[in-house]
């Protein structure tokens, strides 16, 4: 792909506690991230504008566990804080401070549910931290991809929105580009959910006349918008995939926030 | 004649204030089945909520439009009681107007807002009425949504009707007594000069211009005794409605939840055993405090989750009283809008319906009194609860602060760890996250081979 030789590293935690450092952050990956293919190519955009921009950071490689939210959300608490409880002990015992993550669910019960548990942590999400490495000027998009001309619809993730009140960062985040942003009718606090959340990703929809995730779509297209950004891995897919329904997966892209600053960057 | 009027009015005061506390107090009763949970923190900011969103109707604007609507029938409640304290201590005392000599200049100034606010409710609940049931918005279509049929409808329709039939009876009152006061008869003569024709009333003066004085007297009391006996009729009857938002309406945003957020609210008895069961040291007893080794008994361990009203919290119970059915939870679900079963305000209305279902029980069988139905399953379904995104569209839409999420939660709970009722699909998931630390069906040790393509 690219003509000059990368050089990305990802170090886990336990690397950088043996060679007895301490990173600013620690990057929590979340099991879409981790696993799911085209989760995987946001985790790597992510990954490289934390190496351009040179912060030192660590992830938890093979320690990190789910952090319960499908389960607690499905019913299953005793489930949740088991993996809470283990995950807590992973975290507390490299002494984390610091978590940023792409998944608005780990987001959330990393922030709002782990401190009830003995986790506390200050937890940002990927659409906060690249807002502000924008406003601190450490990252600039012009060397990469240009997006004049090209319109985007920002989808909001609920678990971000209305569950912690972040709103604008993506948004501002988007205005980094020059490309055209265009909201669609139902936004913010009133914005429309992808249908996978509270553990509906995991199970077929019940019975009803259409899936949420095609009546976001279509929502989505009637904005004339070439390109959906997103920024959680769950909205990632259900919006992809409404996309595949309405056969227009050759003319409208769906991106996570930070692959777009990754490709205007040209990382 | 006069004296027997006072007594007949006295009387029907007194059964009405006999009566609503009977209401008030079987109603708290019911309320205080849930579980305790305190609401009491943060008054500052609970105050500060409850004048924004309460006496503001804040979200209430939304919609501009309806906000000034809604507005228009609030405000009108809230003003015309000092009409109606003039008309009961008139009814006791059997006086005309009592208020009139004392503070003459400010009087008719008064009346012109009470009327003009009657004139408005009355123009709004018309408008109302034709939203509903002509226009047919959408929300409040019993063809869409199956918890709208019947008795929903039929109390607005009441309410509505109820409503314009009241400020009729006030305004026509007026007019009839302006022309009796023109014409110097008896009491209502002697405020002749002193209290003037008012703002809205003098118009339809010519409507008893030909009535004879003694039609006109008629007229007169049976409008008086019509508008007020409505009224207390009223009183009684929103205990029985939706209505009850009007009173509940404030308390219940006042106890709600400060903020919309994601936090599901943890279970202290599930962390204890998880602790013993990881071998750590435990931190909170089941009831939520902290351990204590006095040999103590451990505070008793009810259901995981809800089954029925009584599991649940009070503030969820009050939440159902305080259900002005307005459905505007149910318009931004996103299970509802693609046709789902779920309806956030059908949560609502059964967990209501489900405690005046205990209340006859109470009624007929005592108060001690359990039947063998529930919530869950018999008024809400499997179907409804699993299609919940819990993406707060519901929480934030409420106007007055309700949260069903947190019903749905609680039921899902029961579901999953007392029956074990999950959908298969769930409890593969809940597999592999227990043995693969993920969601899906990939080995813990391969978690961390996206590392490999950074540089590709
Ligand atoms: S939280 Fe559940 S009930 Fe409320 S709007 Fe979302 S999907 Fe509907
Ligand atoms: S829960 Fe709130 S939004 Fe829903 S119907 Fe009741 S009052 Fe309206």
């Amino acid at each position: 792909m690219s003509t000059t030789e990368r050089n990305y590293k990802v170090p886990t935690m336990a690397d950088m506690t043996a060679s007895g450092e301490e990173p600013e952050i620690l990057f929590w990956v979340g099991c879409a991230g981790s696993f799911d293919d085209r989760y995987k190519r946001v985790t790597i955009a992510f990954v490289r504008i934390l190496n351009h921009v040179g912060i030192k950071f660590a992830v938890l490689g093979p320690e990190e566990g789910c952090t319960g939210d499908p389960a607690r959300r499905a019913g299953n608490e005793f489930l949740f804080q088991m993996q809470a409880m283990a995950n807590i002990q992973v975290l507390n015992g490299y002494n984390v401070k610091k978590i940023v993550t792409a998944c608005p669910h780990c987001f959330n019960t990393l922030k709002n549910e782990y401190p009830e548990l003995g986790g506390n942590y200050e937890v940002i999400h990927h659409s906060q931290f690249l807002q502000g490495l924008i406003n601190e000027g450490r990252v600039r998009v012009k060397d990469g991809e240009s997006f004049k001309g090209r319109r985007i619809t920002f989808h909001d993730s609920c678990y971000l929105g209305r569950a912690n009140k972040v709103y604008e960062a993506p948004r501002d985040v988007l205005a980094a580009l020059d490309a055209d942003l265009v909201e669609m009718k139902r936004v913010r606090a009133n914005g429309l959910c992808c249908g996978a959340g509270g553990g509906q990703y995991f199970k077929e929809p019940e019975p009803g006349k259409k899936d949420v995730n095609v009546e976001r779509v279509e929502e989505a297209l009637s904005t004339g918008a070439d390109t959906i950004a997103v920024a959680c891995p769950f909205c990632m897919t259900m919006m992809s995939d409404g996309v595949k329904n309405k056969n227009k997966e050759d003319s409208v892209r769906v991106y996570d926030i930070s692959e777009l600053i990754a490709q205007g960057q040209g990382l | 004649m006069e004296i027997f009027q006072q007594v007949l009015f006295v009387a029907a005061l007194a059964a009405v204030a006999w009566y609503i506390t009977q209401r008030v107090r079987l109603i708290s009763r019911a309320i205080n089945l849930g579980r305790p949970e305190n609401r009491f923190d943060h008054a500052d900011e609970r105050l500060k909520t409850m004048l924004l969103v309460a006496f503001g109707q804040k979200k209430m604007f939304t919609n501009p439009l309806v906000g000034v609507m809604h507005f228009v029938i609030y405000a009108g409640f809230i003003i015309i009681n000092l009409e109606i304290l003039e008309i009961i201590l008139d009814g006791v005392l059997g006086t005309h107007r009592l208020f009139a000599p004392y503070i003459t200049p400010v009087y008719p100034v008064l009346i012109d807002i009470f009327e003009v606010l009657a004139f408005g409710v009355l123009v709004v609940c018309v408008v109302f009425l034709c939203r509903r049931f002509v226009a047919k918005v959408a929300r409040f279509q019993p063809e869409r949504h199956r918890e709208m049929a019947r008795w929903p409808q039929v109390d607005a329709a009441i309410i509505l009707t109820a409503e314009i039939l009241l400020m009729i009876a006030f305004l026509t009152w007026n007019a009839s007594d302006s022309v009796l006061r023109d014409r110097g008869i008896g009491h209502y003569g002697e405020l002749k000069g002193i209290v003037p024709d008012f703002i809205i009333s003098q118009y339809l003066k010519p409507l008893f211009t030909n009535f004879s004085d003694t039609a006109l007297m008629a007229y007169e009391r049976i409008a008086w005794w019509f508008h007020i006996l409505g009224i207390l009729a009223f009183a009684i009857y929103v205990t029985y409605s939706k209505h009850l938002h009007i009173a509940l309406g404030f308390p219940n945003v006042y106890f709600s939840d400060l903020q919309p957020k994601g936090e599901m609210q943890n279970m202290p008895e599930i962390t204890k055993e998880v602790q013993l069961a990881l071998g750590l040291p435990v931190t909170t007893e089941a009831d939520g405090s902290q351990p204590n080794d006095n040999g103590q008994q451990p505070a008793e361990i009810g259901r995981f989750g809800a089954k029925d009203v009584q599991d649940l919290k009070w503030i969820n119970l009050m939440n159902a009283y305080s259900c002005t059915e307005c459905g505007r939870c149910t318009a931004a679900c996103p299970a509802n809008i693609t046709g789902k079963k779920l309806s956030p305000r059908k949560i609502m209305m059964d967990t209501r319906d489900r405690m005046e279902e205990i209340q006859r029980g109470w009624k007929a069988n005592g108060n001690d009194y359990r039947d063998d139905k529930s919530l869950l399953n018999d008024y809400i379904t499997a179907e409804e609860l699993n299609a919940c995104t819990t993406c707060q569209a519901c929480v934030m839409a409420c106007p007055v602060n309700i949260n069903p999420l947190d019903i749905i939660l609680q039921l899902r709970r029961y579901r999953v760890m007392e029956e074990s009722e999950a959908p298969a699909s769930w409890n593969a998931m809940f597999s592999n996250i227990e043995n693969n630390m993920a969601p899906w069906k990939f080995s813990p040790s391969d978690r961390f081979n996206w590392a490999d393509q950074v540089n590709d």
